[in-house]
């Protein structure tokens, strides 16, 4: 049996380069980067060189980028950090409905501990968030709104630099998660215009634990981790100094590659989603048809649900998912797919398929040839199929 | 303490929530960028400082000119004067 694994949003393999690269850190050049004698100098000259890589795949300068122990991390002290630095202007936050869990609930940690009051606004169909509903949305003590870039559930980008601007032109900061796209899009902050930009190291094939947060030069945040003068006093914790090597490598690479790892992919996943779409009745195709991340496919299948599927392509290799990583465990219907208003019984049968460059054709045809199976099979043992293809007079089985 | 009038300053370094001591680790970094007699502005909520960034001029041979107070504002404001 082939053995295929399209969850790269949930998790995925270190490179081996990025692997090479953080294997010193750990035991031959171990210094805290705080530390004042050469081991401890000589980690911290090398922080900043990862830093550098970083800062250099979003087209920022280096100091303007923390070191954060994930991409959650890094939208909890984008949100809460800019909310709380801004109290005096108010208490008002918007996020978009389809945000990540670490957005949205650090959204309802705001409005439950501080008072605040969070619009969670509507998306169209795409999942796009709409600039005019969005300028309806902003009141005169609106601190800050926190639009994904790209979307880990629907696959759709947002129009970040149209959203940006008009908050800038509202003097209202801009938060803009991208953890599901760096890598495979282009990012630049400035061409962008955000206030603040999270990263992850896992979609770049750097380690798990490992993040970043940018922040416009001057931006005050509020550290969410307190301890001591970690990342210039706005972070605290010693510096997870192979995981940061990690990240850097992981992001000079990906910056390197970009254009070759998006074509690689948008050709791998229009050969899954046509294959999808051509071979499989009934089946809805969620996000944007074209503004979508190169290496994300998206699918509602009537008539089953999506957890069933994922266990029944479990058996037969194939490591894909139903909504969010974080969320698919739940067995509750995505919010993000009720959010581009897919009724419950269709978001129910949600998969979400996220590629690798490293993925081949064959590992994709072999998908194409057990998926149609797999939900053929479903839909005999399905109730709710039954009674629709009853409805339906008969219709394809 | 002495309160300053003329809140006047040549460079500003916005330590707010910055925690301690970066108040003592940043200022020396804005003022290698200042000519001698430039003012340099220092911004923090943290109230160890009134008493930290006298001492630190004195130590190091700066001068401590004193801090301005406004209404409206909940952070300190400090200057220093770049002697050497």
């Amino acid at each position: 049996m082939m053995r295929v694994y399209l969850d790269h949003a949930a998790a995925t393999p270190v490179r081996p380069e990025v692997l090479a690269a953080m294997l010193p850190y750990f035991r031959a050049h171990f210094g805290n980067p705080s530390a004042v004698y050469d081991l401890g100098a000589d980690s911290k000259e090398v922080m900043e060189a990862e830093r550098a890589k970083v800062a250099r795949l979003i087209g920022a300068p280096a100091e303007q980028i923390i070191f954060t122990s994930c991409g959650a991390e890094a939208n909890n002290l984008a949100v809460k950090g800019a909310a709380l630095a801004h109290l005096k202007k108010g208490r008002h936050i918007i996020v978009s409905a389809i945000e990540h869990h670490s957005v949205l609930n650090s959204a309802r940690y705001l409005e439950k501990f501080h008072d605040f009051e969070v619009t969670f606004l509507r998306v169209n169909k795409f999942g796009q968030v709409e600039p005019e509903r969005l300028l309806k949305a902003l009141t005169p003590g609106t601190v800050l709104v926190s639009i994904q870039q790209g979307s880990n559930e629907i696959g759709t980008i947002q129009h970040i630099n149209e959203l940006a601007a008009l908050c800038r032109e509202h003097g209202v900061l801009f938060h803009s998660d991208a953890v599901a796209g760096a890598g495979t899009i282009p990012i630049d902050v400035q061409d962008l215009d955000v206030d603040l930009l999270s990263l992850s190291g896992p979609p770049l094939g750097g380690p798990k634990g490992t993040g970043a947060l940018y922040f416009r030069r001057g931006l005050r945040l509020v550290p969410q981790i307190h301890s001591g003068i970690q990342e210039s006093g706005r972070r605290g914790g010693t510096e997870n100094l192979p995981g940061i090597v990690g990240l850097g490598v992981a992001a000079e690479l990906a910056q390197g590659e970009l254009s070759a790892t998006a074509n690689r992919l948008k050709t791998l996943r229009d050969r899954l989603i046509n294959g999808v779409i051509g071979q499989i009745p009934y089946v809805i195709f969620t996000g944007h048809p074209e503004e979508r991340l190169p290496g994300h496919a998206s699918f509602c299948f009537e008539g089953i649900e999506g957890e069933a599927l994922v266990f029944m392509l479990n058996a037969r290799g194939i490591c894909a998912n139903t909504g969010s990583a974080c969320a698919s465990k739940a067995l509750k219907v995505s919010p993000v797919l009720c959010a581009i208003g897919l009724p419950p019984e269709v978001a129910q049968g949600s998969l979400v398929f996220t590629l690798s460059p490293d993925n081949t054709e064959a590992e994709i045809d072999y998908v194409l040839t057990e998926l149609p199976a797999a939900v053929e099979k479903l839909r005999s043992f399905s109730p709710v199929w039954r009674r629709k293809m009853a409805a339906a007079g008969g219709g394809p089985q | 303490m002495k309160f300053l009038r003329d809140c006047r300053a040549d460079a500003t370094a916005d330590l707010v929530y910055r925690v301690c001591p970066m108040h003592l680790l940043e200022p020396a970094e804005f003022l290698k960028d200042l000519q001698q007699g430039q003012v340099l502005e220092i911004l923090t909520d943290y109230d160890g400082a009134l008493e930290d960034i006298p001492a630190w001029c004195a130590k190091h041979g700066q001068e401590f000119m004193g801090i301005c107070e406004q209404e409206d504002e909940d952070v300190f404001k400090l200057y220093i004067r770049k002697l050497h």
